[in-house]
């Protein structure tokens, strides 16, 4: 199965025929494994939840540029683990509401889901501080949750109600919490943003970094290099990331685009080699001061790119499928739960439950009260009428008495047809 | 104090007062190509002045994200021209984050100072007035002062404004500028309109250089030239002329132009970029909805040609003293 997943990444280089012609240049563009399940347990297990234990990675989980990869050896709890599995079991769901909602057509205009690639979000998670500071572009919902929003307020942005991390005025790709500077809709825009963040760390002498991350699409943006350019100059403790879930670039290997930064290219579908080259990441910049490092995640994503693309035209269904049923960041977890004897097929199905109960709450509460009359004017220069848009937006006037509907210059005829629009503020 | 000494004065009094305040851009720890930070780094440290790649983009986004983390980011564009790099960034970046985060985040602690206007021979990409495609951008300032106590006072308020700013520094003015600037910390007021001289008759209305030609055109219709006098009409001789420099091109006072326009019955306008597109267009759509029954003429602009600027002939290129003129005197018997 490992061997299968390394030439997916080859095969999607280039075009078949020019491969065949270039074996050697095939060769040397091997990807890392792909595998969600080829972690070993090593010795036996704790009783204890919050008692480390050792796991070894599979030793092609990493691939290193200018720098040594991580070690395949990793310390973790059984606590942790089961964290791991609840939290991207929810953003699944999560991602999944946004989904259905989208269809409901409750949710329109423009929504990236990141269905697939939870190992990433997840697991960078559990490798960072709390003040580590993470920017992205616009598949960003697991982040905006991850790093201190809610599920609610996620789906309250997308929905456009005042639940929204946003208030409802951002939308899918704008939303943001103290430790997390949004996704950002312009491809690439992001990265000197987090450059110019991890500088303010530096300057202050905090002992945190910036995740800066990045698609394989947005890897070509000259502001990318530009950005790269600053960091290695000014040694800034910048950890690009790069969610390669497609790529289609002249250099496939993304982690090594970083011209003198170092990269890591990392197995993004196992979520245990996640964190830890997220951890080595951290203590690459921070700990060791070592300037910006380039992490690329090689992962993949179920969904199309945005919810009007079915993402099977560049690809086929077949090998969606294939990743879907033997490459899944969650069930690869769930099977070294089970495997390793942590937990019980009964114990996770509870956790779904749990899961699936928490984001359908969410749902609910997020379809409340739209917030359509506020941060248009500056506070005290409101004029005295707003007009709203649809026949549900005006049911204060149309209750109001005609004299101050006169005042507003509407007729009573108008109103009576119900298209008039107008309504009064402060209703 | 001429005008790049009085911006050096300003960014010194913002650093000595504010210690995340950093100034950084192309060129600027060796003082500047036009001087402005000359001495910043030798008194405030590298770590705080330093210079940047040549990266337009890279550099506003850079200003962005310090900014969004609380500093106060101070970024020199080397040229106005060079902006449009920039332009996704302060448009896409800058302006909206303060929206599109519900106020979780903005950067209002970004400044962008960058040169712009004609200079005599500057050509090109040296003599652009961009100052109008910001004109869309809700959720960012413009500022172009015409003096050094102007350019000191202005400056200081737009780091300190919590909005992202665009200051943009008239770059003839630099040197031949100058005036007594007070050494204190001062701020004046972004989104002020300054009357200069107050009049009945007409409204003349420019910002940055061109408020000098203005003020030639003025002497010129009251008091000409002997060679010039045959040209025009002797009923010019004793009009009041109104002078206001905007200094603020975004948000621009609405109230203090109409008011003036109200009075006047006439308004001219004067700025250095195309007149199509320009910042002049919006403001004549919009006196002339409000003042429309007070208006005795069509509002009247008088701008640079809808041209790229050639490195000859500058001086044609620009509104002088003489085309001013020839429009207050249209404008007055109409």
């Amino acid at each position: 199965m490992a061997s299968l997943a390394r030439v997916r990444l080859a095969g999607r280089a280039m075009p078949r025929t020019h491969l065949a012609s270039s074996p050697a240049l095939a060769l040397s563009r091997r990807g890392v494994a792909t595998t969600a399940d080829t972690t070993q347990l090593q010795g036996a297990l704790p009783e204890s939840a919050t008692e480390p234990f050792t796991l070894k990675l599979h030793e092609d989980s990493f691939q290193s540029y200018l720098c040594d990869t991580p070690s395949l050896d990793v310390s973790i709890t059984k606590d942790e683990l089961l964290t791991m599995y609840k939290q991207m079991q929810t953003m699944r769901r999560m991602e999944m509401a946004a989904d259905a909602l989208y269809k409901a057509k409750m949710i329109r205009g423009f929504c990236h889901l990141a269905i697939g690639q939870e190992a990433v979000s997840v697991g960078m998670e559990h490798g960072i501080d709390p003040n580590d500071r993470v920017i992205t572009g616009y598949r960003c919902h697991p982040f905006a949750v991850l790093r201190g929003g809610t599920i609610k307020g996620v789906l309250g942005e997308l929905l456009g109600r005042q639940a929204g991390m946003s208030n409802g005025k951002g939308g899918s790709m704008h939303i943001f919490t103290p430790t997390f500077f949004g996704g950002n809709g312009i491809v690439g825009a992001q990265v000197p943003v987090g450059a110019g963040a991890a500088f303010a760390q530096k300057y202050r002498g905090e002992k945190n970094c910036t995740f800066a991350m990045y698609g394989d699409g947005a890897s070509n943006q000259g502001q990318v290099f530009e950005a790269f350019n600053m960091a290695k100059l000014w040694n800034l403790p910048t950890i690009f990331v790069c969610e390669n879930n497609n790529g289609r670039s002249s250099n496939t290997q993304y982690f090594t685009r970083g011209d003198r930064i170092p990269g890591i290219q990392v197995n993004g579908m196992d979520i245990i080699a996640a964190t830890q080259a997220v951890k080595y990441a951290r203590n690459w910049a921070v700990d060791q001061d070592n300037g910006p490092l380039l992490l690329e995640f090689v992962t993949y994503r179920y969904g199309g790119h945005s919810m009007s693309d079915p993402g099977t035209t560049y690809r086929t269904r077949e090998e969606v499928q294939r990743m879907r049923s033997t490459q899944d960041p969650i069930r690869g977890l769930q099977r070294y739960l089970e495997e390793w004897g942590i937990a019980t097929e009964q114990d996770l199905k509870k956790l779904d439950k749990e899961a699936k109960a928490e984001v359908d709450k969410a749902v609910e509460e997020a379809k409340a009260l739209k917030d359509l009359w506020t941060d248009i004017y500056y506070k005290g220069t409101e004029p005295t009428s707003m007009r709203g848009r649809e026949r549900e937006e005006v049911p204060l006037l149309l209750n109001a008495p005609l004299t101050s509907l006169r005042r507003l210059g509407v007729s009573g005829l108008s109103v009576e047809r119900g298209w008039c629009r107008v309504l009064g503020v402060g209703a | 104090m001429n005008v790049y000494q009085a911006v050096r004065d300003a960014m010194a009094t913002a650093m000595a007062k504010d210690d995340s305040a950093v100034v950084f851009g192309e060129d600027v720890a060796f003082g500047g190509v036009f001087r402005c930070t000359m001495g910043l780094a030798e008194e405030f440290g590298k770590e705080r002045v330093f210079n940047t790649p040549l990266t337009e983009q890279g550099i506003a986004g850079f200003g962005i994200g310090m900014a969004a983390m609380g500093h106060t980011a101070i970024a020199e564009i080397q040229f106005a021209d060079y902006i449009f790099p920039a332009f996704d960034q302060l448009v896409n970046e800058a302006a909206k984050i303060r929206y599109r985060s519900g106020n979780s985040f903005n950067v209002g602690a970004l400044t962008v100072r960058t040169p712009t206007m004609a200079v005599g021979h500057g050509g090109l990409y040296h003599s652009q007035s961009p100052e109008g495609f910001f004109m869309g951008a809700a959720g960012l300032k413009v500022v172009i002062p015409r003096s050094p106590i102007q350019a000191k006072g202005l400056l200081l308020g737009s780091i300190r404004d919590p909005n992202p700013v665009i200051f943009m520094e008239p770059k003839i003015l630099y040197r031949s500028a100058v005036e007594q600037v007070p050494i204190d910390d001062y701020e004046l007021p972004l989104g002020k309109a300054e009357i200069l001289v107050p009049g009945q008759d007409l409204t003349l209305l420019t910002w940055g250089t061109p408020v000098y030609h203005c003020e030639t055109a003025m002497h010129v219709l009251s008091n000409p030239a002997p060679e010039l006098e045959s040209l025009i009409p002797q009923s010019m001789r004793g009009v009041k002329i109104e002078l206001i420099d905007l200094r603020s091109i975004l948000p621009w006072d609405m109230e203090t132009i109409v008011e003036s326009v109200n009075r006047t019955g006439r308004l001219v306008i004067v700025h250095e970029a195309g007149m199509t597109g320009g910042v002049g267009g919006e403001i004549a759509s919009e006196i002339q909805k409000r003042c429309f029954l007070k208006l005795n003429a069509p509002v009247r602009r008088v701008t640079g040609w809808d041209v790229p600027v050639g490195l000859q002939y500058e001086k044609f290129h620009i509104p002088d003293a003489i085309r001013v003129v020839d429009a207050m005197i249209e404008t007055l018997t109409y």
